[in-house]
């Protein structure tokens, strides 16, 4: 134990933090470029350690506790782990119907949160790459830089994201760390000051949401070369669709199509998950490997989150977001659908989709009903999935009779992602490694490569230019050829040289 | 009439009352943890502490007397109790996010009534097992503060004796259960006994309840814990 606090000044203001596995560090992103015999890229590892125990925490916890508990895992989408475990838990305690009112305003809840997440990754962290450039002045390119050069875009994320977010606060209780869902239903409805309060802004956001589709598309007109070659690779996908194989985010059937885009499994229970997916390991990283069952561990991976959603269903169940959809899969040939920038186009025409179902929820008198709670026959396990914003997630339980969780089993959206990011690192660091040498602008199209999948990942947090990274470059004999840190000033801080290339 | 004055203000009172109950029944909040009005004090947590004439002294215990001055609110003693709260909140693990005791518990309530911003010190993490068997009741020892009320509401008015206090030292010390196997499903406890209900905190748990009311309508979401004893004084 150290006692200097006891020395400061008003110590009783000051707080001893302590480095263990209850409070995460903030991880820097850490990519190795491995290199063959001549010097080409021949694999990319981005090492993600944030995953790590989420399982342990839940082991021995009541199951009542755990939509609530589960929201700490994550500090970036905590309402998706939230619903995820209430699902979960509906399903282990036999709840396959809920209550209207439960149903729309988990729903509510879930749109709200798709909105203000896509919001706050669009025009917080994206829009600043896309509307300077790759290129540009990195001290420009941060939301500060757009709301100088494009206030009216940075006011509309700004309210956008806040707008979610009094969604969340009505239907969870509380903006963060809520508490509204429970297994088998909800706490609390709306009150209708609370629905007027909302329906006030709603039409506005219905608009903003549309102009932001509008923004991505004007992008991708005036870059569409770039665009469309950034990062680019074929990829299998997964999501949930609705019985007739629309898109739905809060539940569904799994839907699974190959590189070619051939359908692998459709509307598949996802209460048996594992007969379709099953998680791979590698001895140099933490996070596992999902891959589908049918095409094995090497060409099995797939990705998850807006880009696959848009393009695997059959249509959106909103209207305004449906004809962006099919604009978006008619443009320039359908070239966008398998570009990773694509990921930001798809994003917001979900967040339009989000932004009109919030719509027709508010119109609906069932998210003020009073019969919250449903109840069912008794399980042994439970699995729920949501489309969280950044892909599908899954919760798995065992509860033994005690009512204790004993087996639980996560895959977040962003381990789903695994391979895909890897993949578009590999496909970025092929385009813009010059020679064997890190230089900032590579650091900046890695970091572009891997926010266009939003992980959750706390080094994905930050402004362009900022994100927190560490890459190396290895050679085929495996030594370190180059290696560099950058820290939050956005700076290389030291390109150690190992060995010189001859 | 007897009066005594506490922080100035004239507190009347019947022979023998402890400063406390004098207070509590003129709506005059004196921090505490350990004391329930329905039962004897038990004087261990030390928070009551105020200051007589000068000398410290537990309000739960003492006896007021005829003239007494007593100082309770004071910044000296709000700050040394806000430091024992801390030393509360390292000792277990308290995690409010995701307790759902959160809005209902008196540690809680407490530590926003004396405004402690953070723990402070190193937190213990003692390993807590919980205690699942019993059909209807959680016993989520992680959160027990030892104040007691558990023993003694099974004691005193359910007459069963399904709680006691054993073991030493921060972190040997705890509350045992009286049965062969040391689990609450081998006892006779019921949910409908007073000590089910009595824990100021959140280790006896009614199971399955968990957040069926919503944060925000709870107790002490509606009005610090101060202010309802003043709001509830006859
Ligand atoms: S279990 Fe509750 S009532 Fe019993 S000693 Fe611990 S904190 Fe007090
Ligand atoms: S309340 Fe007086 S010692 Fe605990």
């Amino acid at each position: 134990m150290t006692f200097e606090l006891e020395t400061a000044s008003a110590p009783e203001t000051l707080r001893r933090v302590a480095i263990d596995p209850v409070s995460r560090v903030e991880g820097h992103g850490k990519v190795t470029i491995l290199l063959d015999d001549s010097n080409r890229v021949h694999q990319v590892r981005l090492h993600i350690v944030e995953f790590r125990g989420f399982e342990k925490f839940i082991q021995g916890r009541p199951y009542w506790e755990v939509p609530v508990m589960v929201q700490r895992l994550c500090g970036i989408c905590p309402v998706s782990h939230h619903l995820a475990a209430s699902k979960a838990l509906d399903m282990m305690l036999g709840v396959r119907q809920l209550t209207p009112t439960a149903e729309k305003i988990r729903r509510l809840m879930h749109y709200g949160q798709i909105l203000q997440s896509h919001a706050l990754h669009f025009f917080h962290l994206a829009s600043p790459d896309l509307l300077f450039g790759f290129g540009s002045d990195l001290a420009q390119r941060n939301i500060v830089g757009v709301a100088a050069a494009h206030p009216e875009i940075a006011r509309k994320g700004v309210l956008l994201r806040k707008f979610g977010q009094e969604v969340i606060r009505m239907t969870a209780g509380k903006r963060v760390h809520g508490t509204g869902s429970v297994p088998g239903g909800v706490n609390k409805s709306l009150a209708p000051e609370e629905r007027a309060a909302l329906l006030k802004d709603i039409y506005q956001m219905v608009a903003w949401s549309r102009d932001a589709v509008g923004m991505v598309r004007q992008l991708f007109e005036q870059n569409l070369a770039e665009y469309n070659a950034f990062g680019r690779f074929r990829a299998a996908g997964m999501c949930l669709v609705r019985s007739d194989g629309a898109m739905d985010l809060y539940h569904g059937g799994l839907r699974a199509r190959d590189v070619e885009g051939k359908t692998l499994f459709d509307h598949f229970d996802y209460g048996r998950y594992w007969d379709v997916i099953a998680e791979d390991v590698k001895p140099w990283s933490y996070m596992k490997f999902p891959f589908f069952k049918s095409l094995g561990p090497e060409g099995g991976s797939y990705r998850v989150g807006p880009l696959t959603r848009v393009t695997q269903c059959d249509s959106i169940p909103t209207p305004l977001a449906d004809h962006e959809r099919e604009e978006f899969m008619a443009y320039d040939g359908g070239s966008v659908t398998g570009a990773t920038l694509g990921y930001h186009w798809a994003r917001m025409i979900e967040m339009l989709h989000a932004a009109e179902n919030i719509k027709d929820l508010l119109h609906d008198d069932d998210i003020s009903g009073h019969d919250l709670m449903a109840t069912g026959t008794r399980q042994e396990r439970g699995v729920g999935v949501i489309e969280a914003p950044r892909g599908t997630l899954i919760h798995h339980y065992r509860v033994d009779e005690n009512d204790l969780v004993i087996r639980a089993n996560l895959i977040v959206s962003t381990t789903h992602n695994n391979q895909a990011m890897n993949t578009a690192v590999r496909e970025v660091a092929k385009q813009y490694l010059d020679g064997v040498e890190i230089t900032e602008g590579l650091l900046n199209h890695i970091e572009i490569a891997i926010r266009a999948f939003d992980p959750c990942l706390s080094c994905a947090t930050h402004a362009l230019g900022q994100m927190p990274l560490e890459v190396a470059i290895v050679g085929a004999d495996g030594t370190v050829i180059d290696a560099a840190t950058r820290d939050h000033r956005g700076l290389v801080r030291e390109i150690q040289k190992i060995r010189a290339i001859t | 009439m007897n009066i005594f004055q506490l922080d100035g203000e004239d507190i009347p009172f019947r022979a023998g009352q402890t400063v406390m109950q004098a207070a509590t029944r003129h709506g005059v909040y004196i921090p505490h943890l350990c004391w329930h009005p329905d039962f004897a004090a038990h004087g261990s947590c030390k928070l009551c502490t105020v200051k007589v004439n000068g000398r410290f002294g537990s309000a739960c215990t003492l006896e007021a007397q005829p003239g007494m001055n007593v100082e309770n609110r004071t910044t000296e003693l709000d700050d040394k109790r806000r430091t024992m709260l801390q030393m509360f909140f390292v000792e277990g693990n308290h995690f409010c996010p995701s307790c759902e005791k959160s809005g209902n518990c008196a540690l809680q309530a407490t530590a926003y009534e004396l405004k402690m911003m953070s723990p402070h010190f190193d937190m213990f993490y003692p390993d807590r097992p919980v205690d699942a068997s019993h059909p209807d009741v959680l016993l989520d020892f992680n959160r027990c503060i030892m104040c007691s009320l558990c023993v003694t509401a099974s004691r005193e008015v359910d007459g069963k004796h399904v709680f006691a206090m054993g073991g030493r030292g921060i972190l040997g010390r705890r509350i045992h259960i009286n049965s062969e196997s040391g689990k609450l499903a081998d006892t006779d406890f019921a949910l409908t006994d007073r000590a089910a209900s009595i824990c100021p905190v959140g280790v006896i748990l009614e199971k399955r309840r968990g957040f069926a009311v919503p944060i925000g309508e709870r107790k002490y979401d509606k009005s610090p814990i101060s202010a309802q004893v003043k709001e509830k004084a006859p």
